[in-house]
């Protein structure tokens, strides 16, 4: 396994009051595999990423054990860390405005990143950075070397960072919303890019997303997070077909469904606990259509289904 | 860039030939055009300050007592040879306002120069590190910004003593808190921008984050507030030396000159007026050059 997680926990503010924005999730994504983290906002999946390459801020107080590519994440030194991050673990975030360097040219940034965590020497450095460009199907990639930040596009300026992200051959790629900036139809473009480097270069890829589309369309696996916690995880394929929690039914019934002329959609009542006061029982049971009086008395335990599916509910035998 | 500064018309109640060449802060929309006239003059003092000595047409301390005190070439008894007159000891008024100038330029780099590497590199730490240094560093800062300049400076070189250096120093330590103040502010909106966070998580160095991708982004307006500022600083140089104890004779400076044709001021308008309408000039121009970088560098206002 590439990246094992156990048992993680991120807490912060004071210890009497804590808000638990991640408790106890247990995630492993192998090699090769792309895996999308799904949640409505404030469910912890950014915190997770975050905890994963332990760039979380200082007053964070995180517990549980996360390994990857077998060494402990907490058992690095910083320089460890600064390499790992810089060459094995690469990062994309949300906002491709503002990702690049507004003072520094395309050609610039792509080089910097080429020589400092791929030593490359000074002499091969245009190749190579026009090779990147071209694997992210960047038109015109001498042109774009010169160019600045403000004169590319959303879409191209996150193929740059893809480029920059997957210049190291990371082996693992965390995207962080990656596509909710753009047009579906840029959107559609980048997703094929991610598959790409998965398929060429074997880098496994984590996107973190609200986005049901966009992780029916790439992903191998999907996890659900409600309220910092994992409430189902599985295959795409069984998940879709299958969805065995009440949220992840209801979050499947609220995409927008075109009926004729008519746009459907089921939203969910209620809202986000807040992650100060949860109860050691399931999170969703306020909101949940068919909680029964265990749910908001005990954790929910894990039930597992064909296919490595895990649902975290008390209820889950019985839907299907 | 050029096409985001679409911000509203240009407020009517500019003078279009006059903010040509005097721009204010006001003028919104568009870029602000090149102010010729402030430029010309900025240039003017700056050739005054390097060639000054080969262009004068005197030596500044060539003193000729037997023609003291002569008026403008343009008065009654005035002479083409003194365009500009002569003080009470026969000097050539035009040759020592321009050495004034060297000195006044000089000092007021050389002030604004110190003082803003020094705050930068103080408001960068402080921004960047964060934390109880920020705090130190920050609480120094407002205790500098409260200190009264010119008691200061009166206590300063009464215990150092006067001399090029220390009066560079009087002047860092009156202005780099501002400094500090400004590049602080900026690098805490830079820290937070996305290409910062990118670049700590693949894992470069803080120092290299904060000299490559921090310090360029936040260089604008610290350029901008140096240009400003030396209008300021030729007002405290000059100041310094109007109280005596600033620029010291031999050396020239308009304030020294101020502060010795007090005596004749009665009947000899030129000792004083001339030096004063001299730190006017240069102050109003290198304000009006730094409210135009303002403008056109700066557009949100921070300064």
């Amino acid at each position: 396994m590439l990246l094992e997680v156990r048992n993680l926990s991120v807490a912060f503010g004071s210890v009497m009051r804590p808000v638990q924005a991640v408790s106890g999730v247990d995630l492993e994504i192998a090699a090769g595999e792309i895996v999308g983290i799904a949640g409505e906002s404030g469910s912890g999946k950014t915190t997770l990423c975050a905890a994963l390459i332990r760039a979380l801020p200082k007053a964070a107080r995180v517990s549980g054990e996360i390994r990857f590519d077998g060494r402990s994440m907490h058992a690095l030194s910083p320089r460890e860390l600064r390499e790992l991050r810089g060459r094995e673990i690469a990062m994309i975030l949300q906002n491709p405005m503002t990702s690049l360097d507004p003072l520094f040219t395309i050609g610039n940034q792509l080089g910097e990143v080429l020589a400092t965590r791929c030593d490359v020497p000074a002499r091969h450095l245009r190749d190579r950075e026009v090779e990147l460009l071209r694997s992210v199907h960047m038109t015109a990639p001498e042109e774009r070397l010169r160019q600045y930040p403000h004169e590319l596009s959303g879409g191209m300026r996150q193929r740059v960072l893809i480029a920059m992200a997957s210049a190291t051959a990371p082996k693992l790629l965390l995207a962080d919303e990656p596509t909710t900036a753009l047009d579906a139809t840029i959107q559609e473009e980048i997703l094929v890019l991610f598959r790409e480097i998965r398929d060429r270069r074997g880098t496994a890829i984590a996107i973190v997303t609200h986005d049901l589309g966009v992780i029916r369309r790439i992903c191998d696996r999907i996890v659900i997070m409600y309220a910092g916690r994992i409430v189902e995880e599985g295959s795409v394929a069984s998940v879709f077909a299958a969805p065995r929690h009440p949220y992840t039914r209801a979050l499947l019934a609220s995409i927008p469904v075109l009926d004729g002329d008519r746009v459907h959609v089921q939203s969910i009542a209620g809202q986000v606990p807040n992650l100060a006061d949860l109860g050691d029982f399931c999170p969703f049971a306020d909101r949940c259509p068919i909680a029964v009086d265990q749910c908001r008395a005990q954790a929910p335990p894990e039930a597992a289904f064909g296919d490595r599916q895990r649902v975290f509910c008390w209820r889950a035998e019985g839907i299907s | 860039m050029s096409d985001s500064h679409i911000v509203g018309a240009t407020p009517s109640s500019t003078i279009p030939w006059l903010e040509r060449w005097f721009p204010s802060s006001a003028s919104a929309g568009g870029q602000p055009p090149l102010p010729i006239v402030t430029c010309v003059c900025c240039a003017l003092l700056v050739v005054a300050a390097i060639f000054g000595t080969w262009l004068a047409p005197y030596p500044k301390e060539a003193v000729s007592l037997g023609d003291s005190l002569l008026p403008p070439a343009w008065q009654a008894g005035g002479t083409m040879r003194h365009l500009l007159g002569t003080d009470q000891l026969g000097r050539d008024m035009l040759s020592r306002l321009i050495a004034g100038a060297r000195i006044s330029l000089a000092t007021a780099a050389a002030a604004t120069l110190v003082s803003g590497m020094f705050g930068v590199l103080v408001g960068l730490v402080a921004g960047y590190v964060g934390g109880i240094l920020e705090s130190v560093a920050m609480r120094v800062v407002d205790a500098f910004l409260a200190l009264p300049f010119i008691l200061l400076a009166l206590a300063l070189v009464a215990t150092l003593g006067t001399g090029f250096g220390n009066i560079i120093m009087v002047m860092v330590i009156a202005n780099w808190a501002r400094y500090a103040r400004l590049v602080r502010s900026e690098v805490l909106t830079v820290k937070q921008r996305d290409f910062v966070t990118l670049a700590r998580i693949a894992g470069v160095r803080p120092l290299t984050i904060m000299l490559r991708h921090v310090l360029p982004n936040v260089l604008n307006s610290v350029v901008v507030l140096a240009i400003l500022d030396v209008g300021r600083a030729i007002i405290l140089e000059s100041s310094l030396s109007f109280l005596g104890v600033g620029i010291q004779p031999p050396d020239v400076s308009w304030g020294l000159m101020l502060a010795d044709g007090r005596t004749f001021m009665g009947f000899a308008w030129w000792l004083t007026t001339l030096p004063g309408l001299m730190i006017v000039f240069a102050v109003l121009s290198f304000n009006s050059l730094g409210r135009w970088l303002h403008v056109r560098f700066d557009p949100r206002g921070q300064l």
